[in-house]
């Protein structure tokens, strides 16, 4: 307990503090709110608080939009084709938003196919990938599943009965789903809206990748990695995130705490059969979905196997060069990133289910306090933490290292080992909840000790929710790209995300940016895979905090 | 509101390859408090949903007051419905649940909230008008599920195993306040139980459901005394079975030798036709029918058989007998004899019992 205490403190707790601190004391070490007034004087931050909380407002309300119709198809028809609808929900999560940003730059963008062919037929071109409209439309088509899953996941939840009673008593059709079915699954829509709000906040990468700088989380990027370290604003714009994660945070684990209320006790909800008319209505939909969805994917695919592209519909020499770059001349990225996220899922699914073990199997006094910090991570931004440990490990020895912690690649280890704890703690608790305890006291009534109860019976029985905890923060860690730049010491020793920001950067590397985003997106599916695999069915639980 | 009457002719649904209900033939009178009875999985289920309209037959037609209901959609039948777990929303308080019948069928707000008081205190609930149903116990939660739907004065009550998520003290407390409820409003009612003992206890008439078929359709006294066939005289209650062959067939008594050997005279009262010599036959033969007494008693009853005490259960208001015979062994229920010595495992006895006591069955691989 004091070890786990130990190192959630150290890795977790202090870095925030210490940013906190920064940017609540002055020279002389006073408490004060100074930084803040200035933080709010000047218009550049206001504009970027103001950019920032419109756009993840309106990815959130885009995002509903597309799911709220597609989650109600999906939780209450059965049709053919239903499999593609559920396959294009989740085909945007296996695309890192950044690499979908360039490949729809490739496709919306300015010099894109769709605006090259409406110059050709129309004379005109739309701005779908200018500043924030662009990093609105990226953020959308990425982050849309993750309120989809919770939403499906809060209306199969319905008990039928609750609806049943309701036409029973002369209620039907939409006002059955005004009065009864919304109610009883807003709690869940609103939390998958309050976490896909906290993800977009957070991701730097798009903005970046779309040259867009005027929001929190690029401002925070910039001043700390430009101004420099010792930039008071760098940090005030952190704190800022920080609050406004945590309040949505706490604010969507009320919800879900609300949407336990109604959950199922009886059979499966009655699905309906399609025909006709609206099952070719559903096609349509499904098939926009679908071909939205998939344009990054197109992009990127291309771009990586292509010599030439640009001003142009499609590239206009193919070329397997990109891939023989990332493989052979430079296939550190792939190696990196196999063994961080590897290792840190490792960790994490080490730590992951000590903490839960002590949650639910001990009495000792703070396990709650531990639970607390375990959670923390996922209100901290990945460009906060980064600047945490930027701050208390840059510039001294790390015992057993022989040099700062930040100098090394373990720093990008124990940071997806953190980002990703709430993951493996969530799985492991989950899964340990299913064991009751009684089925431990009888293996020890019948003559194990406590380890051999929990090597034969306890382990056994959660396995598959640590193996899928893991693989959540496999697949998250591989794409993860806010704290990564921030932390990659030297350019070797960068992972996947890294790479791919790096190659983007000249238009002589976007072929082999994309050939690793293709890699990334493979690494990706194949763990999103075997997650479904183990979760089986309940495989949106997994994205619900 | 009249209570309604309800006629189900050839009634059949399937799933798939499989028929959760079929041929389902009955009538339902005004005012009734009719059964369906039957383990889980004989279909009693979806026939309470074909007749709420939640599932639509694929065979046959169901009446309500004469008009066919086949396709009209639950929301237009005003037939009230309470279920299992009573399907409470979480997102309204009690008032709001139990007024949203009369809201969907816009009576004056005034109006409504007179109605919704009135029921409430109905069933006792006053005071509970603000607490959402999570703040309520299971019992005062079965009661909202009651009040709710007798609000709206359905013109026929369906009931889903209501009491079965109360637990066993409440169960019977309840079963008295439903039985007296119906009886004062007169209202029909339908009600769907795996529990014997609450169709015996509640119903004016019983239908028993085995495999998606109507096997007896009678009161409950019917039900008990005469069980139609094997499955009936198994399923409510607990009845001694012998299978055998008539060995003598006259209008004073009919004799049957079973398969061990034993041979049982049965009242010919108790089969609309006499058997024949030689027919093959089931008796049944209830628990509490049987009187023990000390081996060497003289004899007094038609019927007795020797053997020894296998197993002795005090129940309190009864004892519960294992009797060991040559080949099988009996069950029999002793009203506690009070003062007097219970016997003992082991101990020699002579088990009695009348021919009257004796029922010819079906049995079910006719």
């Amino acid at each position: 307990m004091a070890f786990l205490f130990a190192i959630l403190i150290a890795f977790i707790l202090y870095p925030i503090l210490r940013v906190l601190w920064i940017a609540l004391s002055d020279e002389t070490g006073n408490l004060t709110l100074i930084h803040f007034l200035n933080f709010f004087r000047r218009p550049l931050f206001r504009e970027a608080l103001g950019n920032t909380l419109v756009s993840g407002l309106l990815v959130v309300v885009f995002s509903g939009l597309i799911s709220l119709p597609l989650a109600y198809i999906i939780a209450r028809y059965e049709f053919r084709g239903k499999i593609l609808l559920q396959t294009a929900a989740t085909l945007p999560l296996v695309i890192p938003p950044f690499v979908g940003a360039v490949a729809l730059q490739l496709i919306l963008g300015r010099s894109g196919m769709v605006n090259l062919l409406l110059m050709r037929w129309f004379d005109m071109t739309i701005p779908f990938m200018e500043g924030l409209t662009g990093v609105v439309l990226v953020q959308t088509l990425h982050f849309f599943p993750f309120i989809l899953l919770n939403t499906v996941v809060s209306l199969s939840n319905i008990d039928p009965s609750m609806e049943e009673m309701a036409q029973n008593m002369g209620c039907h059709g939409f006002r059955l789903f005004r009065r009864i079915t919304l109610p009883l699954m807003l709690p869940g829509f609103i939390a998958g809206s309050l976490l896909t709000f906290i993800r977009a906040i957070d991701d730097l990468g798009t903005p970046l990748m779309l040259n867009y700088k005027n929001l929190l989380a690029p401002q925070a990027y910039l001043r700390i990695t430009t101004v420099g370290m010792d930039d008071v604003d760098g940090y005030v714009v952190c704190v800022v995130l920080v609050v406004l994660s945590l309040i949505s945070l706490l604010a969507a684990r009320k919800y879900l705490g609300l949407a336990e209320y109604a959950t199922v006790q009886r059979s499966a909800p009655v699905t309906r059969r399609l025909h006709g008319k609206k099952l070719l209505l559903v096609w349509l939909l499904c098939g926009a979905i679908l071909g939205v969805s998939l344009l990054p994917h197109i992009g990127i695919l291309l771009l990586s196997f292509s010599k030439v592209w640009s001003f142009t519909l499609l590239p206009t020499a193919y070329t397997l060069g990109n891939f023989a770059e990332i493989l052979f001349r430079a296939p550190h990225f792939i190696k990196n990133t196999l063994l961080y996220t590897l290792l840190a899922a490792g960790l994490d699914i080490i730590l992951g289910a000590a903490i839960a073990f002590l949650l639910l199997r001990s009495r000792l006094a703070g396990r709650n306090l531990l639970d607390a910090i375990a959670t923390l991570p996922l209100a901290i931004p990945g460009v906060v933490l980064a600047v945490g440990y930027l701050r208390v490990f840059h510039g001294w020895d790390f015992p057993g290292l022989g040099a700062p912690l930040t100098s090394s690649w373990v720093i990008l280890v124990v940071a997806y080992t953190m980002r990703r704890l709430p993951y493996t703690v969530r799985a492991s608790y989950a899964a340990l909840q299913q064991v009751h305890v009684n089925l431990e006291e009888s293996a020890q009534s019948l003559g194990a000790n406590r380890l051999k109860t929990f090597a034969k019976v306890t382990l056994p029985l959660i396995s598959g929710g640590l193996v899928a905890g893991g693989l959540i923060g496999f697949v998250t860690s591989c794409v993860e790209l806010a704290s990564t730049i921030m932390l990659v010491p030297r350019i070797e020793l960068g992972p996947i995300s890294y790479g791919i920001y790096i190659y983007m950067q000249s238009p002589l590397g976007r072929g082999a940016g994309a050939a690793l985003g293709v890699v990334a997106i493979l690494l990706v599916s194949l763990g999103t895979y075997l997650t479904h695999r183990i979760f089986g069915g309940r495989a949106g639980n997994a994205f619900r905090i | 509101m009249q209570p309604a009457e309800v006629r189900l002719d050839g009634i059949g649904k399937s799933y798939g390859e499989q028929w959760a209900v079929r041929g389902v033939n009955l009538h339902i009178r005004r005012g009734e408090f009719f059964t369906f009875l039957g383990p889980s999985g004989c279909g009693k289920t979806t026939l309470l949903r074909i007749i709420a309209g939640f599932v639509f037959p694929d065979e046959g037609t169901i009446y309500l007051d004469g008009q066919p209901m086949n396709h009209v959609p639950p929301w237009r039948r005003n037939v009230g419905l309470v279920f299992q777990n009573y399907a409470l929303w979480p997102h309204m308080t009690v008032f709001e649940n139990v007024a949203f019948g009369l809201r969907e069928r816009k009576v004056a707000p005034s109006e409504i909230e007179r109605r919704v008081m009135e029921t409430l205190k109905q069933v006792d609930l006053q005071g509970t008008e603000n607490r959402r149903p999570s703040q309520l116990s299971g019992g005062q939660q079965q009661r909202v599920a009651v009040a709710r739907t007798l609000v709206i004065q359905p013109r026929l009550l369906l009931l889903d195993e209501p009491l079965s998520n109360l637990d066993a003290k409440l169960r019977i407390d309840m079963r008295i306040e439903l039985l007296k409820l119906q009886r004062d409003l007169g209202l029909t009612t339908i009600y769907v139980t795996h529990d014997q003992e609450e169709a015996l206890a509640l119903s004016t008439r019983i239908a028993v459901m085995n495999g998606g078929r109507v096997v007896q359709e009678s009161t409950p006294r019917q039900i008990y005394e005469q069980p139609a066939n094997e499955f009936v005289a198994a399923f409510v209650g607990k009845a001694n079975l012998f299978s055998g062959k008539v060995l003598q067939a006259d209008p004073r008594v009919i004799e049957v030798q079973t398969e061990d050997n034993l041979v049982i005279r049965v009242a010919s009262s108790a089969s609309a036709k006499l058997p024949e010599r030689g027919d093959e036959v089931l008796l049944s033969v209830r628990p509490e029918a049987m009187e023990i007494r000390a081996a060497g008693t003289e004899p007094t009853g038609a019927n007795q058989l020797t053997g020894h005490v296998a197993a002795s259960a005090y129940q309190g208001s009864f004892v519960e007998y294992e009797i060991q015979l040559a080949g099988r062994v009996l069950k029999t229920y002793t009203i506690n004899p009070k003062g007097r010595a219970l016997f003992q495992r082991g101990q020699g006895v002579v088990v009695i019992f009348a021919a009257d006591d004796v029922v010819i069955v079906r049995s079910d691989g006719e």
